[in-house]
């Protein structure tokens, strides 16, 4: 629905709902949750948590089926499939699937990254909801059509994205980033793939993929609401009897680092620059994840805190937005930074940014520096567990990646644990600031 | 929907939701809401001020805004930026939002770390400390978010000038951001003039929800707010929009790719919230023509006959300003002009005004909203922001657990009466996006010392 009038300003960004799916980080003890977890009879993974507070329920099914899954002349039948799935399945069209949805309140949604596909469901617990909604739900994991009129309507549609997207400097930088950063490798991959690839994707491509992806085994099954263990149980078995079976999916590649720095810089009539700058970043399994995510938070993660934002917002009033993350995936994820700045002071803002990361690795951060980002993360552990959308999240994450059952419990642990020292070195060994890519589209010509 | 079902959620959300809410004022005039939810040990603060851009004039636009950024600069006792570090070492994220009817401001943190939030809030409601020097910076930091959020963006562009189109009189027609012209010769004293106008505890609400005790609230706001003097507020004109005698058409040019249509119709906003069928009447037509992806506009533009690659609707009841709109937008798919978009949204309006809607259509709406208010309750920041929003409009939260019983009780007849009364030609504006292809040699326009 339309709510761009009502729109309210914020004072910043929120830059990190772009690490919402991939969520990240976090946790302790004294909000702790309890997990159950188990794995069905067709090899699903389970993760379970019984809270009758609400009458509803939270689920999602995840697969390693994300754009990563691409092969380069076929971008585009990783995101392809996951939305057709929703949009014909078990002899339902796809008016009956939102018309059925919708009679009961549910509410189905997906989300497509480099590693995952994943399918979220919410619904009211009472029977004749849930039955009806887990009826639609499951016809679309098990029994997905591929109807070929649909599939023609939705790539003129995703067409008609790309060619919009190549015109608006945000998404023109996001692109050309990932394509200089990695290059062969699949996390290069756009979600939406390609002008040249989206007209050859056909039905048979996305049922191969499903039936290559989409397997019972090593599907994430998380659950979260007003359902019993037993109820549970029945659920997840009924969700994974269903889904294909296939080999195991392979390990992605390795991301290698770039050999040298790489600039690019874009034309575009816009008033501000668009730039950003990066790294190959962290795995989600991976020895320095937390001297590298407390350190970030010092560095550029921190909201008005950080150093970034003190020197090029705060001190010089250069920009609205400034920010760097780590988004960690089953290889190294992106770390990046990200501006924007009329075209005029680009170079200046830029310039700012290379020589605080530069100071930020070569000197480190202070005892008061990291004092003040474990008060924070460690402090605001309860946030992140606040609702049952987000512990489904986590859930997820935890079963995605094999997060041990006790991540959210130890958090905390690991972040007192980080030491400045041990930041400094990770920094060090993890970013090299002489070989960073850096993508400016609408630099001054 | 089964009846029971219906009957029983619609017995329990009530009776939920009024157990909770507890409403005090301070002898300053100041009103105190607390939402207690146990469900989770953490607490959201909000401070809400009936000051947003509405309440700005010519010449000042943004300025609710600029203050809002202000507000972080520091104050008698508290450095600038150190709000925010004092917030983060409570482990608590914060922000502020500027709207048409409000501003807010906003902690969420660790329940017990809910008193330093109060004291902080109650300290920058009257000690701000508002300098040349900050403001100087931080306006420089609200023209870079102008641009970034509107000046190259084809829809925020379009957004500005559609709202200019709409209102001839009212202050709806301003941008909540500001003019760039206006920010550019915006001064600190304007900013402190806005400061002093409306930030005192009788034009403010505080908005407590989380696991707390309602009584130890009042205590902490006693005690923090209690001794902020209450100041007389001006007066506050009506504005109304005159009757638009008609149809208002805005063409914006930009670089882009697809063109774009945006349509508004002048419809009433919620006045009183017992008596009115109108609004929710409206309520329920935006969700017959968007409440879902088989809604109309979905399924029969954008799936059958292929015209948009996407289009919805839109509505808002709840309006300081006691003007709304009812929305229609879309992109024409490609090969389709926004002349042909344009004729189908109107034939789904006038479809709707002929034959009206389908049982099936009303009662999907009505569960939509009946499961939609017991997600809500997921959250304890959404709830917060709508019992915030509600009484900002000069509504009371005690009007929310009678919400979806309005809502069930509209008739299909009473959809096709709204439809009739006001989406006609003569009340219409209409707003088109020219794309213009990219010229990499373009320079950015604006005054020549910009660049």
């Amino acid at each position: 629905m339309i709510t761009k009038l009502y729109q309210t300003l914020c004072r910043a960004v929120p830059v990190l709902a772009i690490l919402s799916f991939s969520l990240g980080f976090s946790l302790s003890t004294q909000a702790a949750v309890n997990i159950q977890q188990w794995q069905t009879s067709q090899g699903a993974q389970v993760y379970f948590v019984e809270n009758h507070d609400l009458p509803m329920l939270d689920m999602s099914v995840t697969f390693a089926a994300g754009s990563a899954r691409d092969s380069q002349d076929k971008a585009g039948v990783a995101g392809i499939t996951r939305y057709m799935m929703t949009l014909g399945a078990g002899g339902l069209s796809d008016e009956q699937i939102s018309t059925r949805l919708a009679d009961i309140g549910a509410e189905m949604s997906g989300d497509l990254d480099a590693d995952r596909a994943g399918f979220k469901l919410r619904t009211l617990s009472s029977e004749r909801e849930r039955e009806q909604a887990l009826a639609v739900y499951s016809a679309i994991l098990h029994k997905p059509d591929f109807p070929e009129a649909v599939l023609t309507r939705e790539k003129a549609r995703i067409l008609a994205g790309l060619k919009e997207a190549a015109t608006q400097p945000e998404s023109m930088a996001n692109r050309a980033f990932m394509q200089a950063l990695y290059g062969k490798h699949p996390y290069a991959n756009d979600e939406s793939g390609e002008l040249t690839t989206v007209p050859q994707i056909q039905a048979a491509d996305l049922r191969a993929f499903y039936q290559r992806y989409y397997a019972a085994q090593g599907a994430v099954i998380a659950l979260i609401g007003d359902l019993t263990r037993a109820q549970a149980e029945q659920l997840a078995e009924r969700l994974s009897a269903g889904l294909p079976s296939a080999e195991p999916v392979p390990a992605l590649p390795a991301v290698t680092y770039p050999q040298q720095a790489v600039e690019q810089r874009i034309p575009h009539p816009a008033s501000q620059a668009h730039i950003l700058l990066g790294y190959p970043g962290v795995k989600r399994i991976d020895p320095d994840y937390f001297p590298l995510y407390v350190g970030n938070y010092i560095l550029g993660g921190g909201g008005f805190v950080s150093r970034l934002t003190e020197e090029v917002r705060e001190k010089r009033g250069l920009v609205y937005s400034v920010y760097s993350y780590f988004l960690p995936l089953s290889e190294l994820g992106p770390f990046q930074l990200g501006l924007q700045t009329k075209q005029a002071q680009a170079n200046e803002a830029l310039q700012l940014v290379r020589s605080t990361l530069g100071n930020f690795i070569s000197k480190g951060v202070s005892e008061k520096e990291l004092k003040a980002a474990k008060q924070n993360i460690i402090g605001g552990f309860p946030l992140r567990l606040d609702s049952n959308a987000k512990i489904l999240e986590y859930l997820s994450v935890i079963g995605f990646y094999k997060l041990p059952l006790t991540y959210l419990d130890d958090f905390n642990k690991k972040v007192a644990a980080v030491t400045a020292a041990q930041i400094q070195d990770a920094f060090k060994r993890r970013v090299d600031p002489d070989r960073m890519v850096t993508v400016i589209v609408g630099a001054e010509q | 929907m089964s009846i029971r079902s219906l009957m029983l959620l619609l017995l329990c959300v009530p009776t939920i939701a009024l157990a909770n809410v507890h409403e005090f004022k301070l002898s300053n005039g100041m009103r105190i809401i607390v939402k207690e939810d146990h469900r989770s040990p953490v607490v959201v603060s909000q401070v809400w001020y009936r000051a947003g851009s509405m309440d700005e004039v010519n010449g000042k636009t943004g300025v609710a805004h600029v203050l809002e950024h202000m507000m972080f600069k520091g104050t008698k006792t508290i450095k600038p930026g150190q709000f925010s570090r004092i917030i983060a070492a409570a482990g608590g994220r914060e922000n502020a939002f500027t709207g048409t009817d409000y501003t807010g401001y906003y902690q969420q943190l660790e329940k017990s770390q809910l008193p330093l939030s109060i004291k902080m809030e109650a300290d920058r409601m009257v000690n701000l400390k508002l300098t040349d020097e900050e403001f100087a910076k931080e306006v420089k930091v609200v023209m870079e978010e102008r641009r970034w959020r509107t000046d190259d963006k084809p829809q925020g562009l379009i957004n500005e000038q559609f709202n200019r189109a709409m209102f001839t009189a009212h202050p709806y027609g301003r941008p909540i951001v500001g003019w760039m012209n206006d920010l550019e010769n915006m001064t600190a004293e304007d900013a402190r003039e806005w400061y002093r106008t409306w930030y005192a505890p009788n034009n403010a609400t505080l908005v407590v929800a989380g696991d707390v005790k309602a009584a130890d609230v009042l205590k902490l706001a006693q005690q923090h707010f209690g001794p902020i003097k209450a100041r007389p507020l001006p007066a506050r004109k009506p504005q109304t929009e005159p009757p638009q005698l008609g149809l208002k058409r805005v063409v914006v040019k930009a670089p882009a790719k697809l063109p774009y249509i945006r349509m508004g119709y002048h419809v009433p906003a919620l006045q009183d919230a017992d008596k009115d069928w109108e609004p929710y009447a409206l309520q329920i037509l935006s969700g017959v023509l968007d409440g879902n992806a088989s809604a109309r506009l979905n399924q029969q533009l954008v799936r059958e006959r292929q015209l948009a690659v996407e289009a919805s609707a839109g509505y808002n009841m709840i309006r300081r300003g006691r003007e709304a709109v009812f929305e229609l937008d879309g992109t024409p798919s490609e090969g389709k002009s926004v002349n042909e978009l344009e004729a189908a949204l109107l034939e789904q309006v006038e479809q709707i005004k002929i034959s009206g809607i389908t049982p099936e259509e009303l009662q999907r709406v009505k569960a939509q909203v009946i499961a939609s208010d017991v997600y809500q309750r997921d959250s304890v920041f959404a709830q917060a922001m709508t019992i915030g929003t509600l009484e900002t409009a000069g509504f009371s939260w005690r009007i929310l657990p009678g919400y979806p019983a309005k809502l069930s009780a509209v008739t299909a007849e009473q959809v096709q009466a709204v439809a009739k009364k006001y989406l006609t030609p003569d009340n219409l504006t209409i707003a088109t996006l020219d794309p213009q292809p990219i010229d990499p040699n373009a320079k950015p326009k604006g005054k020549p010392s910009d660049h």
